[in-house]
């Protein structure tokens, strides 16, 4: 069925985008990712303008992590004061990354921006995960008991001033660093459209060293939070925001997410977290190839901004 | 239709007489609304020639019909591979192009108009007058212009149609231009030549006017008048959608 997009000003065919949305909510339904590192680079496939992809995949991811983030709340796995810091720090972040957006725009450089910043983040994430459920696939098969971590937090941040007590992550470290951290994903998720998820916990749990078990709510917290802050930059400062289109992802997202949970109890996790490796890296590279092949139309139009 | 030809007809024969051919105008719809359920439409301008005297000629005559949407500047750029990516490097700025162009002719453009003529009138792809607004010397702007008018003819946005305009009894004629889903929004104006050997000698205009309609307008206005309100509800229903699902999800887990 063809639906005409108010904003994207194009049709496109609304059970396309369903499935797709669906085929984004199974898949972070069973890996517990937002699912906006899909969500942006399919929707350019399919032919959205890039800005208006990014900025309604940020809408998309809201949706899709509000649920999860309140029964992580109901549960008692969210740590409120480290989850505070992290949007005051994002909120910087998305208000530096829209001004980024601007200019990259003005510049004529967005296309090639996004598509970079998403080959860099993927491609070092997706192997860096890759790399670890490898190790601890070997480890699992060899019958020995997976590796403790001896370090609490990364030596660069003990090293900060103001230290300040996290006690439910169970951390006494300055607040610069969990702002800086949530700093740097509110600039990936206005230009992204990403929920930033995949970068947030590995650095709360390296990199921060909270306790493992409130990582997830806590970023979940966050990433709800700083993608409805990046939808109303991205609604008030270049209006690509296309409810349409988020709601399409949306109607999909939310059912493919109940069954992509389902499927995941079969799985075992450390084969999830594998699949989860090989695909951020699928994406990764045919985003590269995106960047390196010579493309259809060498000439491109932006009418001025008005 | 075919009793609108009549009336047509009739007008031309009931018309006195002058020394100058007039044409006649009129359009399948003078307002395109796009809804919801848009997916492109088809455009019928037709009409009639009153031939001075009221007699038809022998020859069939030359018609160009064109559409043009508004006009707007904008930016062409150009990608070149770097350090093996494709980025965006030279660019060029046209004051006015147009976001629609169609031409329908008798015969090709060339066939009809010298260059001098088609680029006074704007007839055929090749004589827009597209305003280059950064200096650069002819063949890179040639080049540009180009690279401009291929895309959006790729598009459905630029379109010729050599022998698209069919003429009845050297009297009637009409046209059919397709009007894609991703066409911009606006006033656009049909114009209609009459050319006899190479020189326009006859013209006449209509207004179109493309708009979103309905919801789709609905919402266009309320995130470009009130941006931040758009934004809130937008992330409103996202969270409400989301919320509803995780509680249906819940439901049926148990």
């Amino acid at each position: 069925m063809d639906l005409y997009l108010p904003i994207a000003e194009m049709s496109v065919n609304a059970f396309v985008i369903i499935a797709l949305g669906g085929l984004v909510g199974f898949l972070s339904g069973m890996f517990g990712v937002g699912g906006g590192f899909l969500t942006t680079p399919l929707l350019i496939f399919y032919g959205i303008p890039p800005a208006i992809a990014v900025a309604s995949s940020a809408t998309q991811v809201t949706g899709s992590s509000v649920s999860g983030a309140f029964s992580y709340f109901r549960r008692g796995q969210v740590d409120l004061k480290m989850g505070a810091v992290l949007v005051a720090g994002g909120m910087m972040g998305s208000v530096i990354g829209s001004f980024l957006f601007r200019w990259l725009k003005s510049l004529g450089q967005v296309d090639v921006m996004i598509g970079l910043v998403y080959v860099l983040f993927l491609g070092s994430v997706g192997a860096l995960m890759l790399r670890e459920s490898i190790a601890e696939l070997r480890q699992s098969r060899a019958g020995g008991a997976p590796m403790r971590r001896i370090r609490r937090h990364h030596p660069l941040v003990a090293a900060l001033p103001m230290r300040m007590r996290f006690p439910k992550s169970g951390i006494y470290i300055s607040p610069l660093a969990p702002f800086l951290v949530g700093a740097g994903v509110g600039v990936l998720t206005v230009i992204m459209g990403v929920g930033g998820g995949f970068i947030m916990v590995p650095a709360m749990l390296y990199l921060l060293g909270m306790a493992a078990g409130v990582v997830v709510g806590t970023s979940l917290f966050q990433i709800v939070f700083i993608t409805a802050v990046a939808t109303l930059l991205h609604a008030t400062q270049s209006q690509t925001v296309d409810i349409m289109l988020a709601v399409l992802l949306l109607l999909g997202g939310v059912v493919g997410a109940q069954f992509g949970a389902r499927a995941a109890q079969f799985l075992p996790p450390e084969r999830l977290r594998l699949f989860l490796a090989l695909l951020v890296l699928a994406v990764a590279v045919r985003l590269a190839i995106g960047l390196t092949w010579t493309p259809a139309e060498l000439f491109s139009i932006q009418v001025a901004l008005s | 239709m075919r009793r609108l030809l009549a009336f047509f007809l009739m007008l031309v024969v009931a018309l006195p007489a002058s020394a100058q051919p007039r044409l006649i105008t009129d359009l399948s719809q003078s307002r395109i609304d796009i809804s919801y359920r848009f997916a492109g439409a088809e455009l019928l301008i037709f009409g009639a020639i009153q031939h001075p005297g009221g007699r038809a000629p022998s020859e069939l005559p030359g018609i160009a019909v064109v559409l043009r949407g508004p006009a707007e500047p904008l930016t062409v750029r150009l990608k070149e591979r770097v350090a093996g990516i494709w980025v965006n490097t030279e660019a060029l700025r046209f004051e006015s192009a147009p976001g629609f162009y169609a031409v329908a002719t008798t015969k090709p453009v060339r066939d009809l108009l010298d260059e001098r003529n088609a680029a006074i009138y704007e007839i055929g792809l090749a004589h827009l007058q597209l305003s280059p607004a950064t200096a650069a010397d002819t063949e890179t702007t040639r080049r540009f212009q180009d690279g401009l008018v291929g895309l959006r003819a790729r598009e459905a946005l630029f379109v010729e149609q050599p022998y698209g305009v069919q003429v009845t009894d050297n009297v009637l004629y009409r046209a059919r231009i397709p009007i894609p889903s991703a066409v911009p929004v606006g006033n656009y104006q049909a114009e209609i030549y009459l050319i006899q050997n190479g020189e326009v000698r006859a013209r006449s205009t209509a207004p179109i006017i493309i708009d979103k309609s309905g919801f789709e307008r609905g919402i266009y206005v309320f995130a470009h008048d009130h941006s931040f309100l758009y934004g809130l509800a937008a992330v409103a229903l996202a969270l409400l959608l989301g919320w509803l699902a995780g509680a249906v999800g819940r439901l049926r887990g148990g």
